[in-house]
């Protein structure tokens, strides 16, 4: 594992007028790691993820992100230029409804090889044969490229989701609760997808969740949450079995009686 | 052989010709005076002139004879020669709190200083179809009462605001925008959207309005009051010093009470739509104070859903003589692209056919 | 009842000071070529959707010396290109023509003309929605982002799920182009034949768009590349019939349907081209052919 974070966070907080949203947030993700945010709705953990990845504004606090130059900027010193483009190349979001990150009336294809167009390839069997490897590695039938995510499963759907995301070959994805909206049957496989190919690209991840099976299965490392601030974090194994706070001692009971 | 069609100048002076013939109609009737039209069809031309954005009885009554009767034609024309004028000063804001009123009503109060005054209105008639319009019936002349002063009759959002219940009506030194001398950049200011919905199409607006109380947008309004009467429009003389009144217009001002807001640093109150628009139209103003509150959504940190709160698509649509020209540009002749999708078309349908031909017939199902 | 007075109209309908706007805007286009100028239209006497900007960019730059030619689909007598034309006429009495080299401005609806334009010529298209992206996205706040950062990837997918569905690019009008590199515009609802007489024209290009209150423009010699993929390029229509009337090939065909039996035939749609062909005596004694004169449509895919 490499010696230098690839983000680090520091003090961040948001507030809505009076409300904190989330405050006294400060942690490190290192390269290939997976870091689980958990905790119950309303605890703050999807603030935390939208401000991380920019697509809600903080109230104060530092967040620092390595750039493939090794710069490490604040992400506030960007500009929205260089933001955008991070968001399309470097970066990934999966959201919990496929529908928030696919074109839902746009094939299967190019939806994944949007991405591709975006930075620039023009070559279309390129962005085609590339799709198809993509839609064939998150275990969709190359046959279906011309299909629109409309007419795929909820599964499928979260599946291409994936795909689009990773056509780029990102360093950071974000994920919100992606196997949520899944049924229990569909969720087994995607979380077997998601963590073979977190493994395979060497993916660093900040995934929320409140299901802290989903957090055991994926991350190295876990964060709690309640009430918009950090009460425990540490290596997931350690969490799981051995939690300080009395908090997280409630949740993993909770985990273990279902 | 096949000639190129030719003779459009000839076809178009014809069609003119035909056009003027029918609008005249029946040479035995006698024609339509323009006194007529501004005494007689008095709503129709207040129309012409609020969403012609120009305020002038006469040429809007020309303009409606001109245009037959059809409203979006004469206001078009209206503009049209709107758009030429010089423009030699900017008049001072119009202060309705003095305006001589005709009509005034109020939906919060029973009871209101200067009291409620129905005036010439629609409300309460049956709508049966008098046989009397037939003919030239004589009409007996209105009561009349002394005109109530305008002391006697403030505002009612003035009286609310007295007791800080609604938002203050602020007044600023900025240089409004003009919509009509600029291009529109998003996000405009309050006054530019005011602007555009006073001359926006009273069926659109009185749509848009409509969906808002049904539930896309909704803002909880109350009619506050809603006055109408004549306004003095004065001008600022540099040479003298002081306001000069050339000429008195009538208005129609709805404000509309809405849902109230507060926050961490300002206790609830009432909040404002406002609606302002030339002549007779209650619906227009009212309509109008519904569209302008939704589209003040951010400035209370309510979620923008409905189309009523989208100032983009309100203000984009909501011109008549925009959205004519463009609907009715689709009968000019498109045949140039036209003739590029037909053989795109017949193109791929060859190709179609061509591949379905390659195909074995008795191909297994997969 | 008082008589309005008749107003006199300023040379070319608009007055001086809006004059001065639109070349303030005019001059802005030229120098970002494919940038969207807004500028603040004015209501002119001809709706909306019918030449508007065309007409106030025209008006503008006209001066008592130009000759003007006004088409509409090619031709000079389609019914709005004789209103426009009359239009200048009346209100600015210039010299009009139909004679594409005799022209000093042309304004046009939907075509460029066959005959080349020259250095010192201005070619001014009426537009009707400017923004090459809002079919794409309707929100004009987020289509100028777009503009602004460079982000044509959409595009592109529009131009990828044409040739997945169809096997071709099946955009064949307003075909989007990219200017000098930098911004992607619409070139107005011209043929896609004509996008190439557009690149490093020796003439200036300007684009008016009343109803949405663009103006763009292409100064002369700029580089206009019509979007596509390098292994589907972009291929203009091929026609395989000549011009039943000059015999002209190589130009855009109108399709003329003769009767109610399937006959049809192909004439020139720049009836000036067609015209000045025939008085040099390029003729074909032709009757329709039936169903025969057959467009091969992108031949070269």
């Amino acid at each position: 594992m490499n010696s230098e974070p690839i983000l680090s966070v520091r003090k961040l907080e948001k507030r809505y007028g009076n409300f904190i949203g989330c405050t006294d947030v400060s942690f490190d993700v290192w390269p290939g790691e997976v870091v689980a945010i958990v905790g119950e709705s309303g605890s703050g953990k999807t603030t935390l993820l939208n401000c991380i990845s920019t697509r809600m504004e903080r109230s104060s606090g530092e967040i620092r992100y390595r750039m493939r130059d090794q710069r490490f900027p604040d992400l506030a010193e960007l500009g929205e230029a260089e933001l955008r483009f991070l968001m399309r190349t470097d970066w990934g979001f999966v959201h919990q409804n496929p529908a928030d990150g696919l074109r839902m009336r746009v094939s299967a294809g190019a939806n994944v090889g949007e991405r591709l167009m975006a930075i620039g390839d023009r070559n279309y069997g390129d962005i085609r044969s590339r799709a198809s490897d993509w839609l064939e590695r998150v275990e969709i039938a190359a046959s279906r490229i011309d299909d629109m995510p409309v007419s795929f499963s909820g599964g499928m759907r979260q599946r291409l989701q994936i795909a689009r995301n990773l056509v780029t070959h990102p360093r950071l994805i974000f994920m919100d609760e992606p196997t949520g909206g899944l049924d229990v049957s569909v969720q087994a496989r995607v979380l077997d997808l998601l963590r073979m190919l977190v493994s395979d690209l060497g993916l660093s991840v900040i995934i929320v969740t409140h299901d802290l099976g989903v957090a055991r299965l994926l991350s190295q490392r876990m964060i709690v949450m309640k009430s918009g601030r950090i009460v425990e974090q540490g290596l997931t194994d350690r969490v799981m079995d051995d939690p300080s706070h009395p908090y997280t001692q409630l949740l993993v009971a909770s985990i273990l009686e279902n | 052989m096949y000639v190129a069609v030719k003779g459009g100048e000839a076809a178009i002076s014809n069609a003119h010709r035909l056009m003027a013939d029918r609008r005249r109609g029946d040479r035995n009737v006698p024609a339509l005076s323009v006194e007529q039209i501004v005494n007689q069809l008095s709503l129709g031309v207040d129309r012409v002139m609020a969403e012609g954005s120009l305020y002038d009885p006469e040429l809007a009554a020309m303009a409606v004879r001109q245009a037959r009767g059809d409203l979006i034609e004469a206001i078009f024309l209206l503009r049209a020669y709107r758009t030429t004028l010089p423009r030699f000063s900017n008049a001072c804001p119009i202060n309705t709190s003095r305006m001589r009123i005709e009509r005034r009503v109020s939906a919060t109060f029973k009871d209101i200083p200067g009291g409620q005054l129905l005036g010439p209105t629609f409300d309460y008639t049956h709508r049966l179809i008098d046989p009397s319009m037939a003919g030239d019936e004589a009409v007996t002349p209105p009561v009349k009462r002394e005109r109530p002063t305008e002391e006697s009759c403030p505002r009612v959002t003035d009286l609310l605001d007295g007791q800080g219940l609604i938002e203050a009506d602020v007044p600023s030194n900025d240089k409004p925008g003009d919509l009509t001398r600029e291009a529109i950049a998003y996000p405009v200011g309050r006054e530019v959207r005011l602007q555009a919905l006073t001359r926006g199409d009273e069926g659109f607006l009185l749509a848009l309005g409509y969906s808002t109380q049904r539930g896309y947008g909704r803002t909880h309004p109350f009619v506050g009051e809603i006055r109408i009467g004549m306004v003095d429009v004065e001008v600022d003389v540099p040479e003298l010093g002081f306001a000069v009144c050339i000429g008195a217009i009538r208005v129609t001002e709805c404000q509309m009470v809405s849902q109230f807001k507060g926050s961490a640093d300002k206790p609830p109150r009432f909040t404002r739509g406002y609606g302002l628009v030339f002549g007779q139209s209650e619906r227009k103003a009212m309509a109008m104070s519904l569209v302008d509150r939704a589209m003040r959504a951010d400035e209370f940190n309510e979620q923008r859903l409905a189309p009523a709160q989208d100032e983009e698509f309100v203000l984009e649509h909501c011109d008549n003589v925009q959205a004519t020209g463009f609907v009715e540009h689709l009968k000019l002749p498109h045949y140039v692209d036209f003739q590029a999708e037909l053989e795109l078309l017949r193109t791929l349908r060859r190709e179609a056919e061509m591949a379905s031909a390659d195909t074995p017939m008795n191909e297994p199902a997969e | 009842m008082r008589n309005p007075s008749l107003p006199a109209y300023n040379f070319a309908y608009l007055d001086e000071q809006t004059k001065r706007m639109i070349r303030r805007a005019i001059l802005k286009a030229i120098a970002i070529p494919g940038y969207q100028v807004p500028f603040a239209s004015r209501e002119m006497p001809m709706p909306y959707g019918w030449g508007t900007g065309g007409v106030q960019v025209t008006a503008s730059i006209l001066g008592p010396d130009d000759v003007l030619k006004v088409i509409d689909q090619g031709a000079d007598d389609t019914t709005n290109a004789v209103s426009i034309r009359a239009f200048f006429a009346k209100v600015a009495n210039v010299a009009t023509t139909t004679r594409t080299a005799d022209a000093t401005i042309i304004q046009t609806r939907h075509r460029i003309p066959e005959t080349p334009l020259a250095h010192g010529q201005i070619i001014v298209y009426q537009v009707p929605i400017p923004e090459p992206l809002r079919f794409l996205e309707p929100r004009e706040t987020e289509t100028r982002v777009m503009h602004a950062l460079e982000e044509y990837g959409l595009v592109h997918v529009k131009l990828y799920e044409d040739i997945a569905q169809h096997g071709h690019i099946a955009t064949t009008y307003a075909y989007p182009v990219k200017v000098e590199g930098r911004y992607v515009m619409d070139p107005s609802p011209i043929p896609k034949f004509d996008n190439p007489k557009m690149h490093r024209s020796p003439a200036l290009q300007l684009f008016g768009a009343g109803r949405e209150k663009r103006i763009y423009a292409l100064p002369p010699f700029t580089d206009v590349v019509s979007l596509d993929f390098e292994d589907h390029p972009f291929t203009v229509q091929r026609f395989e019939a000549r011009c039943a009337l000059c015999n002209a090939q190589e130009v855009y065909l109108d399709e003329v349907i003769t009767d109610d039996r399937g006959g049809r035939m192909f004439v020139c749609s720049d009836t000036d081209y067609c015209e000045t062909r025939r008085s040099k005596g390029s003729q074909v004694g032709g009757l329709p052919q039936h169903g025969a004169a057959k467009a091969d449509w992108e031949a070269a895919e």
